[in-house]
């Protein structure tokens, strides 16, 4: 079955093919359930004129907010980007565009974008400046925007364990945006804290089917932790 | 006397009921997870992708894979559940969670909100703030009545750009209890020591009171 064994050696090979303006849609939600090394190679890579698709964009100096580093993200697409100084400047500078979009809608659009929809209705922004020039419909007499979905060159995504053929299981919360990113690639990689032999995963117990998967590469994580809230602090 | 925000949290505690499932916004609304009467069950939803959100961690239970909405370190209560973040706004959107509670800038007399954007200040993005207001089934505003300036926070139309239309029904601030319909905020609760005139004038928006104004009850 070595048709169907997706696992890479190193990162160069992982994120092969990269160029210039392509569009990356990245899993994770803050910095919980991201592809550490998958960004540092992009980051070693250069590429220029990124449209990246993601819920946030990391902080400065680690995640996504390494690529704004050196300028290589042209366009970002999310739901919430206040948590990196690098990011303020850019955009301020018009160095950045930013489409912000609803986290309902941004996972939606992915799930349909890799589900083969090009686009749907929901309730979500309507009368709102998300919706400014959108199409309205009408279903049961409510007002409905239509939204178009998305598609990447490249899936950027984070999973905990993976099996050759590219099976893989989320852990905990760190699954969020990632098994949409999954299905939503031209080329999906996967990154993962563990790879086992075909088999060993239990088939109903798979969030994401190896057919969405092109490779996967065994990563190390720093799983820095964002707002790190303990049990006596808490007010 | 204007309510503290704990006592604006208590307030929002009394509308749960046994067995709904929950999900409370940044600041004031995640307070009232603190004063859930003891004698009912809810079960709170992060959007991320948790139902059956616990406490905070101890040192010892602190793992970064699980955390919150506001990407805070957080348990799993006992029977929860997670998944992913299509799934997670599919409960929201379709109208599975039963409350949502959330702040906001203002509010106005149609039910309209607005609680992500300030024209001329940095726009950081509305989350899933807009997914919660298209979807829940019940939406409870809390905020402060009037600005720290004492300008109205309840209005007869927003001002700043909307996060969602015709969706807010209840209001609970510092000084009362409101809900919103036929173009007009209708006093139901004051809070204890506060007048109606003191109310009045500190909404903007057309203010129905009629007969006797209850004062809102703490236990």
């Amino acid at each position: 079955m070595a048709g169907f064994d997706k696992v890479v050696s190193s990162y160069e090979e992982a994120m092969q093919g990269l160029e210039d303006n392509m569009t990356i849609i990245a899993g994770g939600f803050g910095l919980c359930g991201i592809p550490e090394g998958l960004i540092e190679q992009i980051k070693k890579m250069g590429n220029k004129g990124l449209t990246v698709v993601s819920n946030n964009c990391g902080v400065d100096g680690f995640g996504l907010g390494l690529l704004l580093e050196d300028k290589q993200i042209k366009k970002m697409v999310s739901s919430y980007v206040g948590e990196n100084a690098l990011f303020e400047q850019q955009l301020l500078n018009g160095e950045l565009e930013v489409e912000l979009t609803p986290q309902g809608t941004l996972a939606e659009k992915m799930r349909a974008g890799g589900a083969g929809i090009p686009a749907f209705y929901t309730a979500t922004g309507y009368g709102t400046p998300v919706g400014d020039g959108k199409e309205v419909k009408e279903f049961n007499g409510r007002p409905y925007i239509m939204e178009e979905s998305i598609t990447g060159d490249f899936a950027i995504v984070k999973a905990w364990k993976a099996d050759r053929y590219g099976n893989c299981m989320y852990r905990h919360t760190a699954m969020n945006f990632n098994p949409m990113a999954a299905t939503a690639g031209k080329i999906t990689v996967v990154e993962v804290e563990e790879i086992v032999e075909p088999g060993e995963l239990e088939p109903s117990q798979i969030h994401t089917p190896g057919i969405y998967v092109n490779r996967v590469i065994k990563g190390s994580f720093e799983k820095r932790i964002e707002r790190r809230v303990l049990a006596k602090e808490a007010k | 006397m204007a309510l503290t925000r704990d006592q604006i949290a208590m307030r929002v505690a009394q509308e749960f009921k046994d067995g709904d499932y929950v999900n409370l916004g940044i600041g004031i609304p995640t307070l009232a997870a603190n004063f859930v009467p003891k004698d009912i069950s809810v079960m709170l939803q992060s959007e991320n992708g948790l139902l059956g959100m616990g406490p905070y961690p101890t040192e010892e239970q602190v793992d970064a894979d699980m955390i919150n909405a506001g990407k805070e370190t957080v348990t799993a209560s006992t029977g929860a559940s997670i998944f992913n973040s299509a799934e997670s706004f599919a409960m929201i959107r379709g109208g599975h969670v039963d409350f949502t509670v959330l702040g906001a800038f203002e509010v106005d007399a149609s039910g309209n909100i607005a609680s992500w954007m300030i024209p001329g200040k940095l726009i950081k993005g509305m989350g899933g703030a807009m997914d919660l207001v298209a979807g829940a089934k019940n939406i409870i505003v809390t905020m402060t009545h009037a600005d720290k300036h004492g300008n109205s926070k309840l209005l007869a139309e927003c001002t700043l750009p909307l996060t969602g239309v015709n969706c807010i029904t209840r209001i609970i601030t510092d000084l009362a209890v409101l809900e919103v319909k036929d173009g007009a905020f209708h006093l139901t609760e004051r809070a204890p020591g506060v007048s109606i005139e003191e109310i009045r004038a500190l909404t903007a928006g057309k203010l129905v009171a009629e007969g006797d104004i209850p004062e809102m009850q703490f236990s």
